[in-house]
């Protein structure tokens, strides 16, 4: 199926390349890294080998006395600045640097600044601290026992590591359909901790302006306005005289929501010496103390009559936050949106419970969907379904398309309260079924199967709920989650749009260049986008949770609105007629039955800047602003095949094939669409076979580098097959529904499931991810691992 | 970025020189090939040396040449190099299976031969081969040259019987041996270090094996060799039933440790598997009369 939007173009929606590919292929993107300042210092941080140690003593004299060292930190200097811990996301506190003890290995311990790099790195190893150990909680599972020690006795009062408990759904309803069920299938499954891995790593530049009182901050931040006003509340900065500036950004995933502690580091560092001060996290620094994302164990149940109608969901969480509560997410939910878990199907009934709790374990998590836990929700309910399928010996394909919500059922209201917006989700999976062959597939399979051969076939069928959201509902720490856009166009008809949103290699320098084309006509190649940087941009909450398009998108449709508005009145004055008379098309007002007598924008532009009068209250220029306050979240889908074959001597598992199939609404640029998909699947099959942050007993993370925490190559990948529905959203301007997480929700599921599906000859019905060829093997003889932890 | 701790550099401009510098700076120097393992280790600061003695412009210390019925590879050979020699893929197909399966392009560009062998890597994919091809090894340093048969090269991981003085010169590996050979290694993940690999080397005379050697990596074979393995083989009809005691003899006695590519009783299964999928290969190479 072909939008009408699938042509290459150079106004409006279509297929464009990438502005900002230019300097990226010629090597002239601008990343932290790449800031160099005049008299520019550098800094290192000291980090715990221990996952759980008091701080018997520090000594930095050996270090002080380096001759290129120009300061060193330590937690107890910036306890004389109110610094040493600041707020977390999720109304908790993190260390800046560690005061009492240690929580995790690789927390930061002290900070050293020096001329260069180098030193600084080598002042690093003439600290000495002296730890007393104490035993680590590793095991989520045993984090709430009595007899595990104490991580957070910095809290006051605190007496175990229980951080909340939240639940959603109607329990007691819930109850009474399982109660009444004809089938009850119950599953144990993790979701394990996956890191967003971008590939620059966190960094930032500061530097304080001892003469007029201003800092500036280069950092990796997916949302520099919220940090902006984070660093004014927490270090009681005016806020006018900070500007936080994200230049290039090299991935985020997520991995760049918060602020970590390197930032306010790097800021301490120019305060005390009055030069500007680099920091620059490495490899391992930033696998083993930035943000993670998932670790969710989860315990679900799933409710059916005996033909296949489900009826139920219930789960239970135990969600592992490690040393700090530190997800972002918005206020009121502390499992994020975990409450999406009932999925894409027409249910009675469904409740869901989780607890969070400490560990000794770096504190996080945000990435890719994580914060807001639809990745987690999504793998639950399809790995459910197949479940049910493998009971009641269902194909899984045909379970779904049973139970899947119908057209008709738009808006839908769930079990859990949200209201989908739009969905066509039988024509989606129809059209994955057909892309993939799905019937051939299986007859394929049976003829495997009786040769020996292990091929399976995994069906996922996802629904998101992304673009948080209604400001009413939705805040982080207090902010509401609405975007502000400002689009000017200047008197030769050029324009420039300012965002509050910062790209990490999403390619807002084209999208939103074609929504201000698609709106007001004016060429793409002549609209600058305008990002990143917080003295040049409205304010708003940033780039995370596939929330750019939905919330920023539709501040940008309707800033472009408002241009295309007032260019219609002062096309009215200049033609001398009332804008009632005036008709649009792309580019252009025009007097209606008259086409020849008109005014394009870049004319129009030109005299709202000229002499012209204006009607009474009408003031010259041609610009529109917007602040975006979404009314309600949107809900891109999509249906997801995958088909592997199992080497079942080695447990070697080959990805075959991939079909997604996506709807998020019209596609402002298919190619970029593409790439997102195509990059999400490529992270799915990483999570699903090979990605996993495991610790082992001491706390040792078994996860610091790229030799020990693999990401996929081309090689894992298949050549994806792709295909899209288009179900506009009903109350976005444009229609917009998102797609940055789409692919990475939806596909670790249909992976495992495919994986599963082959191994169900064994009478295998579930093990967890990620499927090394050890963990294959180990569940085809009947003994699959926790992927958590070191393997025994 | 990792960056090591301050290091002092030399260039060689020959081996003799190579040599002098080893000579003058002590244990404290550390020779660098292709880098890729050495430097790793120090931005780690796992390793801290004072003076890197630089072999990269002893040109002449990269060949594969044939002489004295033997194939005589010079330790700055890259791995690429290996790769692409049309001596190696006709005498040694073990070789190029292993070379293809070895890192990725980038690394085996840089990487090494003696710069593998030196580094005894536990789970070095080269160690194993060249285990099972039964070669030599030529170290030469200010006192003269020896030849060590590579199974007593290797001391322990990440250890070697090489004196601080002497550098490793040449592979030597002997043409008359093989009617046939293999390796077949199981990665999480292309590029990625062997959970487990095993080479295979067979001479046949009447259907019957008369030099067998097999060598594993990743498993804790003592010089990286299945011995037991071997000895059970030798003087055997290749039948599927001998193949298959012969290979569940290996996983028997090697030693595997767990970590995260795999558990133990994975690990000794995956040598079991790969034994018997090499001798398999290399027999069918011995019958087809072709490498
Ligand atoms: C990403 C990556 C993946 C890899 N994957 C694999 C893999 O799958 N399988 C595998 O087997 N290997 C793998 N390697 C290792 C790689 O093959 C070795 O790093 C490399 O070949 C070692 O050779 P080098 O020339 O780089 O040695 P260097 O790093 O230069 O040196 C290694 C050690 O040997 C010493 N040395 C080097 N040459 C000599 C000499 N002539 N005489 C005496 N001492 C010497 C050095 O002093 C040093 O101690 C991988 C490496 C990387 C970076």
């Amino acid at each position: 199926m072909t939008a009408v939007s699938d042509t290459e173009t150079t106004i409006g929606f279509g297929r464009v390349l990438r502005k900002e590919d230019v300097r990226f292929l010629r090597g002239k993107g601008n990343y932290v890294d790449d800031i160099k300042l005049p008299g520019m210092l550098h800094g290192a941080v000291l980090r715990s080998p221990y996952a759980h140690a008091k701080i018997v003593s520090i000594n930095t004299a050996a270090a002080e006395a380096h001759p290129k060292v120009r300061a060193v930190v330590t937690g107890k200097l910036l306890e004389t600045l109110n610094l040493a811990w600041i707020p977390s996301l999720s109304h908790d506190v993190i260390a800046v640097l560690a005061t009492d003890k240690v929580r995790y290995q690789g927390q930061e311990v002290a900070f050293v600044v020096a001329d260069d790099r180098y030193a600084a790195r080598d002042a690093l190893e003439l600290i000495e601290v002296e730890y007393e150990v104490l035993p680590a909680v590793i095991d989520a599972k045993t984090a709430l026992d009595p007899s595990s020690a104490l991580i957070r006795d910095d809290i006051e009062g605190k007496s175990d590591n229980h951080i909340f408990d939240w639940d959603c759904g109607d329990q007691e309803e819930t109850d009474q359909v399982f109660d009444q069920a004809e089938v009850v299938v119950k599953q144990e499954m993790l979701y394990p901790r996956v890191h967003p891995a971008p590939m620059e790593t966190c960094g930032a530049v500061a530097d304080m302006d001892p003469i007029s009182g201003k800092l500036t901050i280069w950092s990796t931040t997916q949302a520099p306005h919220a940090h902006r006003t984070l660093y004014a509340l927490v270090a009681g900065l005016p806020e006018h005289k900070l500007r936080v500036v994200s230049p290039d950004i090299g991935g985020g995933f997520g991995n760049k929501v918060g602020i970590y502690p390197g930032y306010v580091l790097a800021v301490v560092g120019s305060i005390l010496t009055k030069r500007p001060v680099k920091w620059m996290e490495d490899r391992s620094e930033n696998l083993m103390s930035t943000s993670f994302a998932r670790d969710y164990h989860m315990s679900g149940e799933i409710a059916a009559t005996k033909d296949g109608k489900i009826l139920g969901l219930r789960v239970h969480v135990l969600a592992d936050h490690g040393a700090f509560n530190n997800t972002a997410q918005p206020t009121k939910f502390p499992a994020g949106f975990f409450h999406i878990f009932s999925g894409s199907y027409d249910l009675r009934s469904a409740y869901c419970q989780v607890t969070g709790v400490y560990t000794n374990k770096a504190p996080g998590g945000v990435a890719y969907a994580c914060s807001f836990r639809v990745t987690e929700a999504v793998y639950l309910v399809e790995r459910m379904v197949d479940c049910l399928a493998q009971e009641l010996k269902m194909d899984p394909a045909e379970l779904r398309m049973r139970n899947l919500l119908k057209p008709e059922q738009f808006p839908y209201l769930s079990p859990t309260g949200w209201e989908y917006d739009s969905g066509d989700y039988p024509r989606a999976l129809r059209l994955a079924m057909d892309i993939a062959g799905y019937e051939t597939l299986r007859q394929e399979q049976a003829e495997k199967r009786a040769k020996g051969e292990l091929m399976g076939i995994g069906v996922s069928f996802f629904t998101e709920t992304v673009g948080a959201g209604p400001k009413k509902h939705m805040d982080i720490l207090g902010l509401g989650m609405a975007d502000g856009c400002d689009v000017r166009v200047h008197p030769t008809g050029k324009a420039v749009v300012r965002l509050s949103v910062q790209t990490q290699g999403q390619g807002h320098e084209t999208t939103f260049a074609q929504i201000v084309s698609e709106v007001t006509g004016i060429p793409i190649a002549d609209i600058e986008v305008v990002h990143g940087d917080t003295d040049s941009t409205p304010f708003g909450l940033g780039t995370y949770g596939s929330r750019s398009t939905p919330v920023s998108g539709a501040a940008c449709a309707i800033a472009s609105q408002r241009v295309r508005d007032k260019a219609r009145i002062i096309a009215a004055a200049m033609l001398e007629c009332s804008p009632e008379d005036l008709e649009w098309e792309s580019g252009r007002w025009f007097v209606k039955g008259d086409p020849s007598s008109g005014k394009t924008i870049q004319e129009i532009a030109l005299a709202a800047h000229g002499p012209l009068e204006l009607p009474d209250g009408v003031e010259g220029h041609l610009d529109g602003q917007c602040v975006y306050d979404p009314p309600n979240l949107t809900y891109p889908f999509g249906a997801y095949i995958c088909v592997v074959d199992i080497d079942k001597d080695t447990g070697k598992v080959n990805v075959r094939r991939f079909i997604a199939v996506d709807d998020c609404g019209p596609r402002i640029n298919p190619m970029i669409v593409e790439g997102q998909v195509h990059g999400g699947l490529a992270d799915g099959v990483g999570m699903a076979l090979m990605e996993a942050i495991a610790f082992d007993e001491e706390g040792n993370c078994l996860g610091g580098s790229f030799m020990d925490y693999l990401l996929p190559t081309s090689l894992e990948c298949p050549s994806w097959e792709t295909g899209q529905t288009v179900t506009p959203s009903p109350h976005h301007p444009l229609g917009l529904k998102g797609v940055g997480e789409s692919a990475t929700v939806g596909s670790p599921p249909a992976v495992v499931n495919a994986i599963i599906d082959a191994l169900s000859v064994y009478g295998v019905r579930h093990a967890d991810m990620p499927f090394t060829p050890a963990q294959v093997w180990r569940t085809i003889v009947g003994s699959p691992m926790r992927t958590d932890m070191a393997f025994k | 970025m990792q960056v090591p701790a301050p290091v002092d550099y030399e260039r060689a401009l020959s081996l003799d020189h190579a040599i002098e510098l080893l000579e003058r700076y002590g244990p404290d120097a550390k020779i660098i090939a292709g880098g890729h393992s050495l430097l790793p280790m120090m931005k780690l600061r796992l390793l801290q040396p004072e003076v890197l003695i630089d072999l990269n412009n002893v040109t002449d210390l990269g060949y594969i040449k044939v002489e004295s019925n033997e194939m005589r590879i010079g330790a700055l050979t890259r791995h690429s190099e290996l790769l692409e020699s049309p001596i190696v893929s006709e005498h040694f197909p073990i070789i190029s299976e292993a070379e293809r399966v070895i890192a990725d392009p980038v690394v085996r560009n840089r990487g090494t031969v003696g710069g593998s062998l030196c580094q005894a890597d536990p789970s070095e994919d080269l160690a194993a081969v060249f285990s099972a091809l039964k070669a030599s090894v030529v170290l030469r340093g200010s006192k003269g040259t020896r030849v060590v048969p590579v199974r007593e090269f290797h001391s322990g991981p990440y250890s070697t019987v090489i004196d601080p003085g002497e550098i490793l010169t040449e592979i030597r590996v002997s043409l008359s041996s093989p009617c046939g050979s293999a390796y077949k290694k199981v990665e999480r993940r292309v590029g990625d270090w062997a959970i487990a690999a095993v080479g295979v080397v067979l001479r046949v005379s009447n259907s019957r094996a008369d030099d067998v050697g097999i060598g594993l990596t990743a498993v804790g074979a003592e010089h990286y060799c299945a011995y037991e393995a071997e000895e059970f083989l030798v003087g055997k009809e290749l039948s599927e039933e001998t193949i298959n005691e012969c290979a569940r003899i290996a996983a028997e006695n090697c030693n595997p440790s767990a970590d995260q590519r795999g558990p133990v009783d994975y690990k000794r299964h995956l040598v079991e598997v790969l034994t018997f999928r090499a001798l398999g290969k290399a027999v069918a190479r011995c019958k087809g009369g072709s490498q």
